[in-house]
């Protein structure tokens, strides 16, 4: 690997680190303006026009609130909570193939970060790391509310792990490779995953919402039961931490679902269009269907938080146990028939 | 090789801290970390799949279910059971019995000559998997019915008795 190439790579990172921040920055205003159309109300508008700068407006808030450490929570811990939850959120973009191989200007690169061969299962790693975050945060606070919303944040997604894992057993099952680079080059010309592992999918889908506590899985900072959840006693750019870390789970784990299931890059006819625009332009077309793909998952998140209630606590468990489990493993097994007898 | 002292050098200094730490919550972190010095030492021998599967069962499943009980049972200066004479004494001679263990071992001690793996590709998924399934296939079958029958065993110690109940 030569200088060209580590400063390729490194420019890729930045570029999709800012990309991830913007997208998840915008996420906010998103989910206002949606929630606002749901409800019939207009939403934010008063920050630049249509209220676009409204992110930026909140943002500044955030920084100039004032920071407040309680006496009896342990310091080093409380900070290193909000720190870990952003950190866990932004290193999972690492392992996604953003597109094809770009040719441009005699160099030819991939719009990936690296291609590791358990790119998979690296993400599984990141995902399961991320819950520290909270639950850190959460106990170091020395707060009941926190403590159980933090409580609540570990056991739901150490139950909703597992059948995220085995629906990915199945999947993998299918392909026959852990990398994501080769999972998405197997979707080419309309063999998208999610044709042949739609129930896979559907679990995917549920664990995700499990995962990043988005409604309605989002028990660990239910504001009925627990004023704020995990993060009661976070105020200020921390707090902002944790709702920022939301965020950007969300667009990572659209992000993984499009590249898993609907066809990453992949769109149809993509051939005739790279055989027309070159080798420049056509793999940032299939670039740009990505982020489209992404876009509508990022809608359907919203979407289903301002429709659909939130689960009881032990309808959650349920869901998770009783009825996931089984039909991840149910799964895997009509999977592994199929592939037998086909 | 110098990479490998520095994360050996930080595997121990975390351990030391896991068992010296006051609050039994900051010992599981340090047990955390422990743990991913553990994953790069795998990195560093190639063995991406033992790595990540270290990484996902040990710091994202089992640590996070040590911390939710550590969480949950509140562990302060008041509630800490009085040792007994009797414990203390048996401490005392096991500990003796591990210091006498340790000094005999380093007594025999020579540098062993590095094991040069055949294939240094072993590690990757694919060839892991080859052998596995291949070459120790009943092995690897019998331990996941142990496996399967700890957490038998467990789920009926977790039941409550029908007849006490």
């Amino acid at each position: 690997m030569g200088l060209a190439d580590i400063v390729i790579k490194l420019v890729l990172i930045v570029i999709i680190f800012l990309i991830s921040l913007v997208i998840a920055m915008y996420s906010t205003y998103a989910e206002r303006k949606i929630a606002a159309f749901f409800q019939d109300r207009i939403g934010p508008n008063r920050a630049g026009p249509w209220g676009i700068l409204q992110p930026l407006a909140d943002g500044g808030k955030m920084f100039l609130k004032e920071e407040i450490i309680p006496t009896n929570a342990s310091p080093f811990l409380f900070i290193a909570g909000p720190s870990l939850a952003i950190l866990t959120a932004c290193i999972g973009s690492a392992v996604i193939p953003w597109g094809q191989t770009v040719t441009m200007g005699g160099h030819t690169f991939d719009l990936q970060v690296t291609d590791i061969n358990v790119g998979i299962l690296y993400i599984f790693g990141v995902v399961s790391l991320g819950v520290y975050g909270v639950m850190i945060g959460g106990w170091a606070s020395n707060n009941k509310y926190s403590l159980l919303g933090a409580i609540r944040a570990a056991s739901q997604n150490i139950s909703y792990e597992i059948s995220m894992g085995l629906s990915i057993i199945a999947l993998l099952m299918v392909t026959g490779t852990l990398s994501l680079k080769e999972i998405a080059e197997h979707q080419h010309g309309w063999h998208w995953n999610v044709l042949y592992q739609p129930v896979g999918f559907i679990l995917f889908i549920v664990c995700a919402f499990a995962e990043t506590n988005r409604t309605p899985f989002d028990l660990p900072e239910c504001e009925t039961e627990l004023v704020g959840g995990y993060h009661t006693e976070y105020s200020s750019m921390k707090l902002g931490f944790y709702l920022f870390a939301e965020y950007i789970n969300m667009f990572i784990s659209s992000a993984v679902m499009a590249t898993l299931y609907w066809g990453g890059y992949n769109y149809p006819g993509m051939d005739w269009v790279l055989a027309h625009t070159g080798p420049t332009i056509g793999p940032l077309i299939g670039t740009a269907v990505l982020f489209a793909k992404i876009f509508l998952f990022i809608f359907f998140f919203m979407w289903v938080r301002w429709t659909i209630p939130r689960f009881r606590y032990d309808q959650l468990m349920d869901l998770g146990w009783k009825v996931l489990i089984p039909l991840a493993i149910a799964n895997i097994i009509v999977t592994g028939l199929w592939i037998t007898f086909f | 090789m110098s990479t490998f002292y520095f994360i050996a050098f930080l595997s121990i200094f975390f351990s030391i801290l896991v068992i010296t730490a006051k609050s039994p919550v900051h010992s599981i972190l340090y047990l955390i970390l422990t743990f991913f010095t553990f994953t790069i030492h795998y990195i560093l021998m190639n063995a991406q799949f033992l790595a990540v599967v270290n990484f996902i069962v040990y710091m994202g499943a089992i640590l996070v279910l040590f911390l939710y009980t550590l969480m949950l049972i509140n562990l302060n200066k008041e509630s800490e059971p009085r040792k007994s004479n009797l414990v203390k004494i048996a401490g005392f001679i096991g500990g003796a019995c591990f210091l006498i263990t340790i000094v005999a071992a380093l007594k025999a001690f020579t540098v062993s000559q590095p094991v040069l793996l055949s294939n240094p590709n072993l590690g990757l998924v694919k060839n892991l998997g080859k052998i596995l399934f291949n070459e120790f296939l009943l092995p690897f079958e019998v331990s996941s019915v142990l496996l399967l029958s700890a957490m038998v065993g467990a789920v009926l110690l977790a039941t409550k008795d029908p007849k006490t109940a």
